[in-house]
């Protein structure tokens, strides 16, 4: 007989904290490295277009971040774009979800298309929604609304904020559907079938036991689509620009703002700690809310 | 095995070609950063011939969209970098970069290169102290184009000198939605170098300043007001749908598809629309001044896209030997050989005017010469200014202030706020921004 492996607390007589330390360490430097340099960038007064103004700045950078109405505005709107869309895709998705796990005819097919937009790169569907979709004259909606004898509606200057939502929504529903409608395949056949037949109807099925099923994969929905959506850009960058005014400047289309167009280094490093804190406060919430849901 | 062997076998090969070959030796590399507007496109196709009577100067091409290529040359130059080594640059950039010393001077010019050719308030705008920082490859200023056959049909007679009232009465002439053409076309995109530079002229023409003596922004006065007033009014009853996303090239579209009775733009659009390949308007295209209001002082801007050598790079010579070649008389010759006389890079060269090939294939080509010379970058508002430039303002941070206040003309435009709100929330920001900068306490 051999001797027995060293059980639990060492391997090989190293404790495990000294053979993940490599690893942890490489981790962290690769996030404190530029989580540090953008800290302080953010108290250097630093403009690109300024090369005689540098020096230490203190807290200027934040308090002139702070007084600025754009970063209010910008939060509001970031939180505002989240928000919606978080809503369409995941009661989108769910109900997808109980249509696309119906048996039909060319199901297979129809699965693929509905999926297919998450696999087009953001610029690109924004593109095609700005010029082929959306555009006021040459646009599929205005056609519609013509052929209905309604005034074709300018989307990206009267609706800008409702027009983002709807491309990034469009985008992301599949990815909800995706996650939803296989989670929806290891829902007990047995159990809906016992249902229906104490005379269960489908809205009571859908409520009691397809949306309970359902919860654990909305909420990693929800909290892997919070983490992409708080950086929204391509799209916004595409259409509207951030505009018209700021009604579609979000915190990251903010910080872009004041990087590449201020060239203003200090500030633009100042909005991306603000966006950090933001993200964290945001992640917080979330992360106990699916941490509950998993546990249950 | 057979890798192992494989791959000594490639590294000598590599080596002997790197180091053996005798071109790869002594040619030096030029990078070239240019912008995608078509005349650039020409420079690139026809440099084949600049590298034929140079065998020992390699170009390589970055060719980039406006405000992509702007944002990657200020922060290579900025930082030092020094990837480029020619850089396209326009008449805001040129004085702002020179003083700040990232620009190599040129004033040595080669022999038969001409510099008294070139049109003075061009290569002024793009001097800094007297000297100099980049020549021009080509200048544009602004003129309005209309429809010839639209209003004769409307019995309007154009006048010497339009004035902005007189197009807005016009424009209601001219119209016809059923057919899908708008009164008139304007820049209503976002951005200093979109809407903001025919709204600067406006503004100009209407009286009015960016700033006082003392750097005080004055965007709430009663001439801005009246001028963004006059140009939402404007666009909102004659202009086509979606106006304020529409810039240069969308309105370019436009108008060469016969949407727009009317369009104040660039003159640099003329040879586009005279060419009877590219647009559907060439036999019914009128011209005129740009409309003037209050004071013709400042109605039509002045611009121009020229080419400058960053002082990081280490190809200066050579660099030197290309832009003197791009900007030459011969170059424009070999384009209007070769491309046709109206995509000759207009506005840069007296000769240019003087040519007879070109007089003939262009009719503009006087309006255009008359209006750069006109346009006055020291001299460009009625009250006094502190700084130069007619539809920007010659200082850094102005790229900052021009796309704000240019968002808030938008948002003016589209009815999201009221142009009062909107003019307020501009001078605002533009105050804060100058405060930040130090102009003002």
């Amino acid at each position: 007989m051999t001797k027995p492996r060293a059980a639990g607390r060492t391997v090989g007589g190293l404790r495990p904290l000294a053979l993940q330390a490599p690893a942890v360490t490489l981790l962290l430097m690769w996030m404190l490295v530029p989580l540090g340099m953008t800290l302080w960038f953010s108290l250097q007064r630093y403009n690109l277009l300024m090369p005689g103004m540098t020096g230490f700045a203190g807290l200027e950078n934040y308090e002139y971040l702070f007084t600025d109405p754009a970063l209010w505005s910008a939060m509001g709107t970031t939180l505002l774009m989240v928000g919606w869309i978080l809503v369409i895709t995941v009661v989108g998705g769910t109900l997808l979800a109980v249509l696309f796990q119906q048996e039909f005819f060319g199901r297979g097919i129809a699965r693929v298309l509905v999926i297919s937009p998450f696999f087009v790169m953001p610029t690109v569907s924004a593109l095609v929604w700005k010029n082929m979709m959306m555009h006021p004259a040459n646009g599929v909606l205005a056609w519609l609304a013509e052929l209905f004898g309604m005034q074709p509606v300018d989307w990206f200057s009267s609706l800008p904020l409702t027009s983002v939502v709807t491309i990034v929504a469009w985008e992301w529903l599949p990815f909800a559907l995706l996650i939803l409608l296989t989670a929806m395949q290891s829902l007990d056949e047995d159990q809906v079938e016992a249902a229906r037949m104490d005379g269960a109807g489908p809205f009571s099925i859908f409520f009691f036991i397809t949306l309970p099923h359902l919860k654990r994969a909305i909420s990693v929905v929800i909290m892997i689509e919070m983490i992409f959506l708080l950086t929204i850009f391509a799209e916004i960058f595409v259409t509207t620009s951030g505009g018209p005014g700021l009604a579609t400047t979000n915190l990251a289309y903010l910080i872009y703002l004041q990087a590449l167009l201020d060239f203003d280094v200090g500030m633009a490093s100042a909005g991306g700690v603000v966006a950090i804190i933001l993200a964290n406060i945001v992640a917080i919430f979330l992360v106990r809310m699916v941490a509950k849901n998993l546990e249950e | 095995m057979k890798l192992a062997y494989a791959l000594p076998l490639a590294g000598i090969a590599a080596f002997s070609t790197t180091v053996l070959s005798p071109s790869a030796a002594h040619a030096e590399t030029l990078t070239v950063a240019t912008v995608n507007n078509n005349d650039m496109v020409i420079m690139q196709r026809l440099s084949s011939a600049f590298e034929e009577a140079h065998p020992d100067i390699d170009l390589e091409w970055v060719v980039l969209e406006e405000n992509v290529l702007r944002q990657r040359l200020t922060t290579d130059i900025a930082t030092n970098g020094g990837q480029f080594d020619v850089m396209t640059i326009g008449t805001y950039e040129a004085p702002i970069w020179a003083e700040r010393e990232w620009l190599a001077p040129l004033d040595d010019w080669p022999e038969d290169y001409k510099e008294e050719d070139l049109l003075k308030p061009v290569v002024d705008g793009l001097s800094h102290d007297g000297k100099p920082y980049a020549l021009p490859f080509y200048a544009e200023s602004s003129m309005m184009y209309y429809r010839k056959d639209l209003f004769e049909q409307a019995g309007i007679e154009m006048t010497e000198q339009p004035t902005w009232p007189e197009v807005r009465e016009w424009a209601g002439k001219v119209k016809d939605p059923d057919k899908g053409i708008a009164g008139i076309c304007l820049r209503g995109k976002p951005g200093w170098g979109e809407n903001m530079a025919l709204v600067t002229t406006l503004v100009n023409t209407h009286g009015g300043r960016w700033f006082n003596m003392d750097w005080e922004p004055e965007i709430d006065s009663e001439a801005w007001t009246q001028a963004i007033n006059f140009y939402v009014d404007l666009l909102n009853e004659h202009g086509p749908a979606g106006a304020s996303s529409n810039g240069f090239n969308e309105n370019l579209a436009l108008f060469s598809q016969g949407k727009c009775g009317m369009w104040v733009d660039a003159t640099s659009a003329a040879g586009k629309l005279y060419n009877p390949n590219e647009s559907k308007v060439a036999d019914k295209l009128g011209f005129a001044p740009a409309p003037v209001a209050e004071t013709p002082k400042g109605s039509h801007w002045l611009w121009s896209w020229a080419l400058a050598i960053p002082a990081s790079s280490n190809a200066k010579d050579a660099a030197k030997a290309f832009i003197t070649w791009a900007t030459s008389q011969e170059y424009i010759a070999m384009v209007g050989e070769k491309e046709g006389w109206t995509s000759v890079p207009p506005g840069t060269r007296e000769s240019t005017y003087a040519n007879e090939k070109y007089q003939e294939a262009a009719p503009f080509a006087d309006f255009v010469l008359e209006a750069i010379r006109e346009a006055d970058p020291t001299d460009s508002t009625l009250k006094p200014s502190p700084y130069t430039g007619v539809q920007i303002v010659g200082i850094p941070e102005f790229q900052s202030i021009g796309t704000q206040v240019g968002q808030m003309v938008a948002a003016a435009l589209t009815g999201e706020m009221s142009v009062e709100q909107a003019l307020s929330n501009a001078q605002r920001a533009t105050r804060r921004t100058m405060e930040r900068a130090g102009y003002i306490k």
